[in-house]
């Protein structure tokens, strides 16, 4: 690579060779243990700009959830003119760029499916320009209609019953984390010289279906490059070469990523593992007095702010699924390296301190990356800021280090990829509590189409009372046929997707020799385990409907172990039934040879997913939510909170590597008399949970008292930030809907009496 | 005298539930075990369940209640005061064979012991005295919640009265074991400015006092009186307001060591 002057003052020498951040930071980073009293509050040009946003995000509100959708123009890296929050106040923004030309406008993105991009503008009282609809329709495919082109009949049933939704044929499939650091430590004309080097070895002259696709996706990956320098100039600023300094480094950086946001409309957009490394050019400039503390946060709270403004427009159905307008621009903080040292910088202070300085957000989704060997004073900080906002989650990086190593970033919710080197082929989650009953019923679907044969159509259970033998043997053939079904389903999809709505942005900011993971997912967990206890240990009656003979519901004589009372009896059966689903994802051929993973995982979809399915043998009713994730059923925790992390710890997170998720809320006053009493406990709560191997928690501080009056009275000052965690994500609770608010608030709430 | 090791005897423990995030029970985080069995009957009781002996509850033996506690070892910290195990009630000091007998597993462990207490248990029986001295040797802190500090007063509201409930105060102090006293505030019963005062100079006669707190009375209790078809005899009472909780702990003189 060519050596830029630019470095002279970095350390390490393998990064100068390759594209390789991770030996960058390593070779330059200052590990940070003291506490938080270095912070500094908002400047005045924070508190300006960030009044502007929030006068335009309450406008948004009252608009019905949006304030403009473009019409006109359809996004690329290039398309839009520049935009600011305010044409007036640009000069005191530190780190520009915007998905449009103005701020919260919506851009218009057709290439995941024309019928989407019009049917979201439409929804908020916009028309796009007619000769779109022709382009798109007559002209040039989309990834959604190659999927519906192939999909089989099969295929588009399971999605109809909902046993497998939440797909991404209709919309970006995110969950691609660009390095965007490169952007700053290289300049962009380092990174298509690279880029270059790759096409020109791609294959030995051999035009296989491999080689072929690889050349034109690289060629795509080096025409994005090239786009993002002229976005910049656009804005008055060259990245074809390294940056010198901090703010520079904020703004190539972002720059890259507005590149990704401005291409592609995944579901999560994530921005990755980016604190330590920008806090390494903000300490050299802090060493030299050409920066001050103040200076420097303002870069991280401007940062920040245009995290919080990212905006897509979607549909009913995507917003029903994944509510609130989340974005998952998920950011980590924290961490270890593989050689002991600490990764906590006081940039990673600075990013938790943004929502001091400017509120509690759902967005960027912060993510401490934690474990008990992390400074005392960052693990304090970060359970004071959980208390105090209830706005950021928690993953283990003991777990996920020894996996993914010490540079990788969260891409979606919860899910892990090493940074620049992965990527991952999302692939939403399958139902299996409707596949329990589609064992008891013979495969006929008893939710969204009664009586209709979605599953294979083997003998149903004809007993008055279920016997746990039978209803295994038969339950373990239809989870057969759904992994090989879904499966294949994510095959189809993301062929498709990478046929007509490639990420060339993201992907030219990873390595050309990507490794692909194949993230598969579970709804329904705690209610599959909770039904097949009830059946091992009580006795199941089950009631059929007269007309169509297929169990409407269940009476349950007897008590059962429920799992998240950390009872191994229950808690055996949650993890074999991990270990059997991953087992027989992992018989499939995947597309392009990704390595099968599996989450449970499941947003606000927990919703939708319950409201598809029977009632359950473990006492669920019909279409009742599901838990969330991981989480123990409602009302199935016994013995308070720490019960019910043992239960959940005991899940190997090598099982499911896409991420285990569970999210629970705390009484401030049941944890602990003070402030100071309440930050010691929480950390010792997280030191426990993820001391015994767990994954991920999200942590929720407040009573149901602040919920319910929230959903009373959304119009309150006090509510217009209030932010809780659900799974996987944080929202804005007054942008749940209704249904969402009252399943939040019916959840457990840890408050001993 | 009492050798050092004791024989497991055995003895059964009836515990009414178990708590496994007890964060006010104790310092730190604290596995809480709820014994059965009370004979005060405090008018704003909130466990009501665990008033009858031996019922309703499940039998356990010390060695199976200490596995089961200890698998939340990894919770009770290090980076501040350790947490450990709470066992309430109920009346705890009305198992003490068990206690003993559970708690000297736990300092096998070196686990943190505490027992929330009424007191009313306490006497001077040389027999009984003997038990409790083992106990308090193996215990690290007594939380003793102090209903009322007039006999008339303690009668009413628990249906005993407090000769040796303030007895075993004194007792604890000097035996040099770590005390947090409690009160609840319930307006109208037990907030009289006099009352508090004058448990404000009991406890400064008592040496080993780490805190002194106001538990405001609540009403999430009631509808277990109401699932047990027992009158509830503080229908009407409010729960205390902010200021009257801040007035009740100027006059006990609420501290944290």
């Amino acid at each position: 690579m060519k050596n830029s002057e630019k470095w002279n003052e970095f350390s390490g020498s393998l990064w100068r060779e390759e594209v390789n951040v991770r030996d960058f930071i390593q070779n330059n980073y200052t590990p940070y243990d003291g506490d938080e009293s270095f912070l500094a509050g908002p400047t005045e040009a924070t508190q300006k700009l960030y009044d502007k946003l929030q006068k335009l995000q309450k406008e948004e509100r009252a608009k019905g959830g949006v304030l403009e959708c473009d019409t006109e123009i359809v996004s690329s890296i290039t398309s839009h003119k520049p935009g600011y929050i305010d044409e007036s106040l640009k000069d005191l923004e530190k780190v520009v760029g915007l998905q449009t030309d103005k701020p919260l406008k919506r851009a218009f993105m057709p290439f995941g499916g024309i019928k989407m991009a019009e049917e979201a503008a439409s929804l908020y009282g916009y028309t796009p320009n007619p000769e779109f609809h022709k382009i798109f329709t007559e002209y040039h495919k989309t990834h959604n209609q190659g999927v519906y082109d192939a999909y089989t009949p099969e295929m588009r049933l399971a999605r109809k019953a909902h046993i497998i939704t939440g797909l991404p044929d209709t919309y970006g499939r995110g969950r691609i984390v660009g390095d965007y650091r490169r952007v700053a430590l290289y300049g962009i004309d380092n990174l298509i010289a690279e880029k270059q080097k790759d096409f020109n070895n791609i294959g030995d002259g051999t035009m296989t279906d491999d080689v072929i696709r690889l050349r034109e996706e690289v060629a795509d990956q080096i025409k994005a490059l090239k786009a993002m320098k002229v976005m910049a100039a656009s804005y008055g600023f060259d990245i074809s070469q390294p940056a010198t300094n901090a703010r520079e480094a904020f703004q190539w950086l972002y720059f890259g990523y507005l590149a990704a946001i401005k291409t592609q409309n995944g579901a999560a957009m994530s921005v990755g593992r980016i604190s330590t490394f920008l806090d390494i050019y903000i300490q050299k400039d802090l060493e030299k007095g050409v920066l001050t503390e103040s200076e420097a946060q303002e870069l991280v709270d401007h940062m920040v702010m245009k995290f919080r403004m990212v905006k897509f427009a979607r549909i009913t159905s995507y917003n029903e699924l994944f509510s609130g307008d989340p974005v998952w621009a998920t950011l980590e903080v924290a961490g270890m390296g593989q050689d002991g040292r600490s990764m906590v910088t006081k940039n990673d202070f600075r990013f938790l301190h943004t929502l001091e300085n400017m509120g509690p957000s759902p967005e960027p989704n912060l993510t401490v990356l934690y474990t008990k060997r992390l400074p005392e004073a960052f693990r304090k900080y970060s359970a004071h800021i959980s208390i105090t906002t209830s706005s950021i989650q928690y993953e283990n990086d003991d777990v996920m280090r020894p996996v993914w190593s010490d540079d990788y970033s969260i891409c979606c919710c919860v899910s892990a990829t090493q940074t620049g080197k992965e990527m991952q082929f999302f692939g939403a989650r399958a139902n299996l509590a409707k596949a329990l009953l589609y064992a008891i019923n013979g495969g006929k679907d008893e939710g969204l189409i009664p009586g209709t044969q979605v599953g294979p159509e083997y003998a149903p259970i004809t007993s008055e009372y279920l016997n746990y033998d039978e209803v295994m043997h038969k339950y373990l053939l239809q989870l057969d046929w759904l992994a090989g079904l879904y499966v294949n389903i994510l095959n189809l999809i993301h062929y498709m997707h990478d046929k007509y709505y490639y990420e060339a942005a993201e992907l030219a900011l990873i390595d050309t020799d990507v490794k692909r993971t194949f993230a598969t997912g579970i709804a329904g967990f705690s209610h599959v385990v909770d039904s097949l206890s009830a059946i091992k240990y009580a006795k199941v009656k089950v009631v059929r409907d007269e007309a169509t003979g297929l169990a409407s519901d269940f009476v349950i004589e007897g008590d059962f172990p429920r799992y998240g009372n950390d009872d191994d009896r229950a808690d055996k059966i949650a993890v074999d039934l991990l270990k059997t689903f991953i087992d027989m994802v992992k018989k499939h051929h995947t597309y392009r040879n990704a390595e099968p993973t599996t989450s449970i995982l499941t947003i606000t979809s927990n919703v939708v997913y319950g409201k598809a399915t029977g009632a359950l043998p473990d006492g669920r009713k019909a279409k009742a939510p599901f838990a969330p994730g991981a989480n123990p059923a409602y009302g199935a925790e016994q013995n308070g909170l720490l019960a019910s992390l043992n239960s959940v710890a005991k899940l190997p997170y090598t099982w499911a590597l896409d991420g285990i998720s569970n999210t629970q809320t705390i009484n401030p006053s049941a944890l602990g008399h003070d402030a100071q009493e309440r930050v010691n406990n929480l950390v010792s709560v997280m030191d426990g949970y993820f001391a015994q191997g767990a994954h991920h928690l999200n942590v929720n501080v407040f009573g149901t008292e602040k919920l319910i009056d929230a959903m009373e009275h959304p119009e309150k000052e006090e509510y217009q930030n209030f932010t809780i965690r659900v799974s996987g994500y944080a929202v804005k609770f007054i942008d749940l809907t209704r249904e969402q608010q009252l399943d939040v608030i019916s959840r457990t709430c840890h408050a001993k009496l | 005298m009492l050798s050092h090791v004791h024989a497991m005897q055995n003895y059964k423990g009836y515990v009414n539930s178990l708590e496994t995030f007890g964060l006010v029970d104790g310092p730190g985080v604290r596995f809480v075990v709820f014994l059965q069995g009370c004979f005060m009957r405090c008018k704003y009781c909130h466990n009501p369940e665990t008033w009858k002996l031996q019922e309703d509850c499940q039998e356990y033996d010390a060695q199976t209640l200490f596995n089961k506690a200890y698998r939340y070892r990894t919770y009770w910290g290090d980076h501040c005061e350790k947490g450990g195990i709470t066992v309430s009630g109920g009346e705890p000091l009305l198992q003490m064979d068990f206690l003993i007998e559970f708690f000297t597993l736990c300092k096998q462990k070196g686990v943190s012991t505490t027992i929330d207490t009424a007191g009313q248990p306490f006497n001077r029986d040389p027999e009984w005295l003997a038990k409790f001295d083992k106990l308090l040797s193996l215990t690290d802190y007594i939380m003793l919640d102090l209903k009322a500090f007039n006999k008339d007063l303690h009668k009413k509201v628990t249906g005993w009265e407090n000769d040796n409930i303030l007895d075993m105060a004194k007792y604890v102090s000097d035996k040099g074991v770590k005390l947090w006293i409690r009160h609840v505030l319930v307006p109208g019963l037990t907030d009289q400015e006099d009352e508090l005062v004058n448990m404000r100079e009991f406890i400064s006669t008592l040496k080993t006092v780490e805190r002194v707190e106001i538990l405001p009375y609540h009403t999430l209790g009631l509808v277990k009186w109401m699932n047990l078809n027992i009158y509830y005899p503080l229908q009407d009472t409010p729960t205390p307001t902010e200021e009257e909780v801040e007035r009740a702990k100027k006059l006990i003189g609420a501290f944290v060591k």
